[in-house]
């Protein structure tokens, strides 16, 4: 009965129902949402599959609420999700932030569309890049990552829920419209061959036990809601214990601990694919569906006689700071193509210091950026020209 | 009490006798306690506790039935009563083990 | 602040083991009748007879939401207005919990009603107890949508331009199985209240009218919180079983309080359960599934 979770096969799949099946072989047990283009397919399927496994689907009022019920869920002890597009992820802002103030885990797939406001609901963007670093309000770290097939919706969301259970923190999956209503081939595999990760339990008794107090890997253990050790949870300031603290003391300790929880991990969260970068003369650096255009394009100036490679970013947050300074360094420039004016080529620009040019093609989205497009830009990069 | 017939069990029915006990750093003063003793128990001291605040105080214990509304009543769990024959088991233990 | 320990030899409070009394005093001010709903909550929860190791509070933002600091359950103090669906989330993952949901008038039904109407309409096995001050306490006292009309606050100097809602007409039209309003000086009534609200599977809906001293009765010259509650003593009348639409608080006559629903309708859970088994036959009973117990629902 148990891998009913687990359809191992190949299949010709919508990168949407790939995400769902990759959350449910993740284990995930609970899912709160709201329609919303393009991201209602998992939605749907959410709730015809669900019922097999004994989970819950519960189509909630509006995002706010899903996003708060998927938090409730989690401290419920059952791994929950939520997904949405570029409205809904503005509303669910707030309770995002709670989630990463109480450090709770969950995963929230964000299928972009073209934005600002209502947009292109039915077509490409990858204009919430930024939003999901800052989107909420304070300073935090976060976790998110870019699928680029269908078959990375499977893998990646099973990954985000990993992550998500071993830091402790919200992911979010910064999928896009293209690669969300696509059909392509995925494999699942056996569930035996799935790696999952789960929520660490504190060894302690419920007298000793802090909820707040980290591992030396910076990660608290985590109670549930009802296993008896009458914890106190606030999204508000707090300590070690819990409770609010009013000061700046209690600031200070408490945001460092969430920044640094990340931050000190960086090395062990942080993935991307390089391909051909050793002799490389320009690297295209590409997340999303771009970084399939992009593929494409390194590929036709391979041929033409470039040395071209490209970075593809699977975890665009935290950055991959270090790679790209390394490579910054060596290479004659950078590309970076995007469906947006330019968001993470801010952070490729700061990253790079200045050690090379960095190129933005930007598209403003409706449609996927062209290859041809993406290889004009290399040209043009080595050569020099802007 | 005035009877017009006695009652069979009058004897063997004790009331219920009660000691206030007061917590008067958590007292903020706020006289509910006081006003609403269905016994008249409580009145309000002239002195300031630590907090600045006019505490209850005790005016008749004797009055007290345990009835808890006091303790019900009270938004900072600053008084409550406790059984008069507890009360009393526990002084004489306490004076016991003094005096030993 | 360390509270000075009461004598040796005396016993504590009765409701020591249920406070987290490290935190004491609370930040409510003096008077304030939240504190008094506190410990009618916490007595309702003894009462009702279920484990404390799987009772859960939820609540919001506010002066009533702070409840969730001071009580020694697993307590959640989430975003304003959104008590209601994480307390819904953390129920449907984990049925065998006992969720109560303790927040405000403002929390619950103006940032959060339209949660409110939902969770009422899908009847989630919740309680939900509204503490009505009439205004919005902790950040001052500005108007909220239990405001009376012509009531100052600091966003309505000139008096309160808007009419309020009657809270348990709204509960029991969006299909609250259990409505009551009482007011803090009812504190038996109120525990009662509280304790049948939770034995009931369903959502269950309780107000209390509480002083508000120094926001909402210093502005309206309303006088101490003693005054206030003498107010309540004189003007309440009980009348249960009416229907809540003809039960509005009206400070110019009387305020009605009462058990005014008290029914039964099948849980979003029972109805969850029911179209599960209609689409696959059966509701399996997986190993390692959350729903473990279909009696717990």
């Amino acid at each position: 009965m148990a891998d009913k979770a687990v359809l191992t096969g190949t299949y010709f799949m919508n990168g949407d129902y790939a995400c769902c099946e990759g959350a449910l072989a993740a284990g995930c047990r609970f899912f709160a949402g709201y329609p919303i283009t393009p991201a209602t397919e998992i939605t749907e399927r959410m709730s015809r599959r669900l019922p097999e496994l004994g989970g819950i689907f519960i189509q909630m009022e509006d995002e706010i609420a899903s996003m708060a019920a998927v938090l409730g869920a989690s401290w419920g002890g059952v791994k929950a999700m939520t997904s949405t597009s570029g409205p809904g992820f503005s509303l669910m802002m707030e309770n995002i932030g709670l989630g990463i103030c109480t450090e709770t885990p969950c995963v929230i797939c964000n299928v972009q569309r073209a934005g600002p406001s209502t947009g292109l609901p039915t077509l490409v963007g990858q204009g919430d890049m930024m939003q999901a670093r800052w989107g909420s309000h304070g300073h935090y770290e976060v976790i998110a990552l870019a699928p680029s097939s269908p078959q990375e919706m499977f893998d990646l969301t099973i990954r985000a829920f990993n992550l998500s259970e071993q830091y402790r923190i919200p992911v979010m999956i910064m999928a896009d419209e293209v690669v969300g209503h696509m059909n392509e081939r995925v494999v699942i595999p056996r569930k035996d061959e799935i790696e999952l990760i789960g929520r660490r339990k504190p060894k302690v008794s419920p007298h000793d036990y802090l909820p707040y107090h980290p591992d030396p890997d910076g990660v608290a253990p985590m109670a549930n809601c009802g296993d008896g050790y009458r914890i106190h949870i606030t999204g508000l300031t707090h300590d070690e214990r819990g409770y609010p603290g009013m000061d700046e003391a209690t600031q200070a300790q408490m945001v460092n601990r969430l920044i640094r929880k990340i931050a000190d991990n960086k090395d062990k969260i942080i993935r991307t694919e390089n391909i051909c970068l050793d002799d490389a003369d320009v690297v295209v650096v590409a997340y999303g569906i771009s970084a399939r255009s992009a593929r494409q394009a390194v590929r036709d100036a391979r041929s033409g006689g470039i040395r071209a490679g490209l970075i593809k970013l699977e975890t665009v947050w935290p950055f991959p700071e270090t790679l790209i300074r390394d490579v910054a360094a060596q290479v004659r420039a950078l590309v970076m193509p995007e469906i947006n004016a330019g968001q993470m080529v801010l952070e490729l620009q700061r990253c790079a210091g200045g050690a090379c040019p960095v190129h933005l093609v930007s598209h403003l989205g409706g449609s996927i950026i062209h290859p041809s497009t993406i290889l004009s830009a290399i040209k043009d990069a080595i050569k020099g020209r802007k | 009490m005035k009877y017009w017939r006695k009652p069979l069990d009058l004897e063997s029915i004790k009331a219920s006798r009660g000691k206030v006990i007061i917590v008067e750093d958590r007292c903020k003063g706020c006289e509910f306690c006081v006003a609403y003793c269905p016994r008249d128990v409580l009145g309000m001291s002239q002195t300031f506790s630590v907090r600045g605040y006019h505490t209850p105080v005790v005016i008749d214990e004797s009055k007290c039935v345990n009835c808890h509304f006091c303790e019900a009543l009270c938004p900072e769990f600053a008084i409550y009563s406790i059984e008069e024959a507890e009360a009393t088991k526990r002084e004489t233990a306490r004076s016991r083990r003094k005096n030993k | 602040m360390k509270t000075k320990k009461a004598k040796k030899n005396v016993p504590g409070h009765p409701m020591e083991d249920l406070i987290r009394s490290e935190r004491l005093p609370h930040i409510w001010c003096a008077g304030c009748g939240i504190g008094t709903v506190f410990g009618s909550v916490m007595a309702a929860i003894q009462k009702s007879g279920y484990d404390l190791d799987k009772t859960a509070i939820v609540s919001g933002i506010g002066c009533t939401a702070r409840m969730a600091g001071y009580i020694r359950l697993d307590s959640f103090h989430t975003t304003h207005g959104r008590a209601l669906p994480f307390a819904t989330g953390l129920k449907l993952a984990n049925p065998k919990l006992k969720v109560l949901v303790v927040s405000g008038d403002g929390d619950l039904l103006a940032i959060g009603g339209n949660h409110f109407i939902h969770a009422a309409r899908r009847n989630i096995d919740i309680t939900v107890i509204c503490v009505n001050n009439l205004n919005y306490g902790m950040t001052g006292g500005q108007l909220a949508p239990s405001t009376p009309f012509g009531a100052k606050t600091t966003t309505s100097v000139s008096g309160c331009p808007e009419e309020p809602f009657n809270f348990c007409y709204l509960a029991s039209a969006c299909g609250a199985i259990y409505v009551a309003r009482w007011t803090s000086l009812h504190i038996r009534r109120l525990t009662n209240s509280i304790t049948e609200a939770m034995q009931k599977r369903g959502f269950g809906f309780v107000e209390i009218l509480t002083p508000c001293p120094t926001s909402f009765g210093r502005r309206n010259k309303i006088g101490t919180a003693l005054e206030t509650l003498k107010f309540y003593h004189e003007r309440s009348v009980i009348r249960n079983d009416i229907d809540p639409k003809e039960a509005p608080i009206d400070f110019g006559s009387n305020i009605v309080v009462g058990k005014f629903v008290d029914t039964e309708r099948p849980t979003f859970l029972d109805n969850y359960q029911l179209s599960c088994k209609k689409q696959i036959g059966d509701w399996p009973d997986f190993e390692g599934t959350m729903v473990q117990d279909n009696q717990a629902l």
